[in-house]
């Protein structure tokens, strides 16, 4: 019994890729859900969102790199087309250095799946154009990101004065009045990265916003700790997050997708752990034995 | 979907291919998708940074002014200072001259620090020590009932501040960690545990996620390049199908190659022994 766990110890990790891809693949294939239990954290998000009235704006800094993009981008897709569905305003930054051009293809397609008709939780919505300097303005990147907060809290002008594609911030109509973040009702920073840190020191600790965060997996435990103090008013954790928003606003997208995936392979990581340690505690028994 | 990005999508399934083939063992497939990840990485920074920051923050600044003039006479001429002092680093490469690329660098090391550490001594300490000591036990086993998992429960508040003070007793070195104080200490021990688990959980997550990814990319890409009765789609030319097939054989060939190598010479050693 006891060489069966040991086996197991010394079995070649290249099995455990080859069993997770298969499992992966097949969980993937197969057509099933899975229930998404709401957590409070993400819950505040979509709350707070859907209790803006049509008009008001919010800021969404996408600052992540094509490598986050699993676990980002179902979250940004799902957070605006909640926030253009409410018929709210958008602000976008991308402030890591290979986002803006994904930044970009993200909001053109988003747009185009507000072109259609949607029901969302009963409710329908009408489909509708989205238009650049009406329904969003995309500052783009500019290199120091902390350097860029804090100047965006004097004014957006200040390290933007056009926008992505080279327009005149003051000539797009979304942008009169909009001085800096006083206008703004609230700050949603999705990120795989340090310009998190730069969000909470320079960005709301200094001018006091609301601000929320979509994190990679890797870097969500670390930041719980900002949600107690109340510096954040909500954090959605990798693809988990993701799938909860999507649960929430009603718009079962990749995330969802691919819960029924983490759900299997996390069964086999758990299996592999479970039988390494029974394992590692027989050895052990067995050269106490031997010794004696 | 035009053939363009039909072909963009045949390539990222087989650089996806490429990489994953590291799993088994580094070959030339996968450096070859590595040294792109990174060729490409740094080329489109380069250009990001020229069009984003040097030419709107500087050239577009200065354009109004002429050369001759070494542009002071533009309507923003003091843009030319950070310009002298970016220009300063580069210095670096004369060992004769080194010394001067520390002027600009003081400057950004000053100014850094100087906009820093108060909002970092803000956010990062003052603010989580008020949190922390501010213990309050309104609605103790969370809001709405019994709810564990609620970050701001009175039960939560109670454990953060339980497991803060045993943890920074875990890292007091000055008194022997004996009696009351390791036993403390020891449940300093186990909330550093619990938290370095519940990362280890997430980062798992975050491992497959990249996975979950890659299988939605290749399946999207199946789907356009098959029709749903398996033919291939007349949309797209068959010859591309057959090449990508062909690069993915070749992968799969170097694979089982490598296999049959590995145990033939593992049968090899066990007849020498």
């Amino acid at each position: 019994m006891n060489s069966i766990f040991e086996k197991f110890m010394k079995l070649d990790r290249r099995w455990i890729f080859l069993l997770l891809v298969i499992i992966c693949v097949w969980a993937y294939k197969a057509k099933f859900t899975i229930p998404i239990l709401i957590e409070d954290e993400t819950r505040s998000i979509y709350d707070f969102i859907d209790s803006l009235p049509p008009g008001d704006i919010v800021f969404i800094a996408i600052d992540y790199d094509p490598n986050n993009l699993a676990e980002l981008h179902p979250m940004t897709y799902a957070i605006v087309e909640h926030c253009w569905r409410k018929n709210l305003k958008v602000i976008f930054s991308a402030l890591s250095q290979n986002g803006p051009g994904m930044a970009d293809q993200a909001i053109r397609d988003i747009s185009d799946s507000m072109k259609v008709d949607k029901e969302y939780n009963g409710v329908l919505y009408k489909g509708r154009e989205i238009k650049n300097g009406v329904d969003y303005c995309f500052l783009g990147y500019k290199p120091y990101y902390g350097l860029v907060i804090l100047g965006m809290g004097q004014n957006f002008r200040l390290p933007f004065p056009n926008d992505y594609y080279g327009t005149p911030l003051d000539s797009l109509p979304m942008m009169k009045g909009v001085i800096n973040y006083d206008q703004v009702a609230c700050v949603i920073d999705l990120s795989g990265g340090s310009i998190t840190d730069a969000w909470i020191a320079f960005g709301q600790g200094k001018f006091g916003f609301p601000l929320a965060l979509g994190l990679t997996g890797v870097m969500t435990a670390q930041y719980y700790p900002y949600l107690g103090s109340g510096q954040i008013f909500g954090l959605m954790g990798g693809l988990l997050g993701a799938a909860e928003y999507e649960s929430l606003a009603d718009n079962p997208g990749r995330a969802i997708d691919g819960m029924r995936v983490q759900l299997f392979a996390h069964l086999v990581i758990i299996f592999f752990i479970i039988m390494g340690n029974i394992g590692y505690f027989a050895s052990q028994r067995r050269k106490k034995r031997e010794e004696v | 979907m035009d053939f363009t990005t039909f072909l963009w999508m045949t390539f990222g399934v087989f650089v996806t291919l490429a990489t994953f083939s590291f799993l088994y063992k580094d070959n030339p497939f996968y450096k070859f998708a590595e040294h792109l990840v990174v060729g490409v990485s740094a080329g489109y920074f380069v250009i990001i940074l020229w069009h984003n920051g040097l030419v709107p923050n500087l050239f577009q600044k200065l354009a109004d002014g002429d050369w001759y003039y070494l542009w002071l006479n533009s309507s923003e001429p003091w843009y030319i200072v950070p310009a002298i002092l970016g220009m300063l680093m580069w210095t670096r490469f004369s060992r004769e001259y080194a010394w001067v690329s520390r002027w600009p660098m003081a400057m950004y090391i000053g100014i850094s620090t100087g906009i820093a550490i108060p909002l970092t001594m803000s956010t990062y300490i003052n603010k989580q020590l008020y949190a922390t000591m501010t213990l309050s036990f309104d609605n103790f086993w969370g809001h709405g009932g019994f709810n564990l998992l609620d970050p701001y429960s009175g039960l939560s508040n109670l454990i953060i501040f339980v497991g803060v003070i045993s943890a920074l007793i875990y890292f007091f070195f000055s008194k022997a960690h004996e009696g009351w104080f390791g036993r403390v200490a020891d449940l300093g021990i186990w909330t550093l545990m619990i938290g370095f688990g519940a990362s280890f959980g997430y980062t798992v997550m975050a491992r497959i996620s990249l996975f979950v990814n890659r299988i939605q990319d290749v399946d999207d890409w199946g789907k356009v390049a098959w029709n749903s009765t398996v033919e291939p789609n007349p949309n797209y030319s068959n010859w591309f199908l057959v090449v990508f097939w062909g690069m993915v054989l070749i992968i799969v060939v170097y694979i089982i190659k490598e296999i049959v190598q590995h145990f033939s010479s593992k049968s090899k050693a066990q007849t020498q022994a």
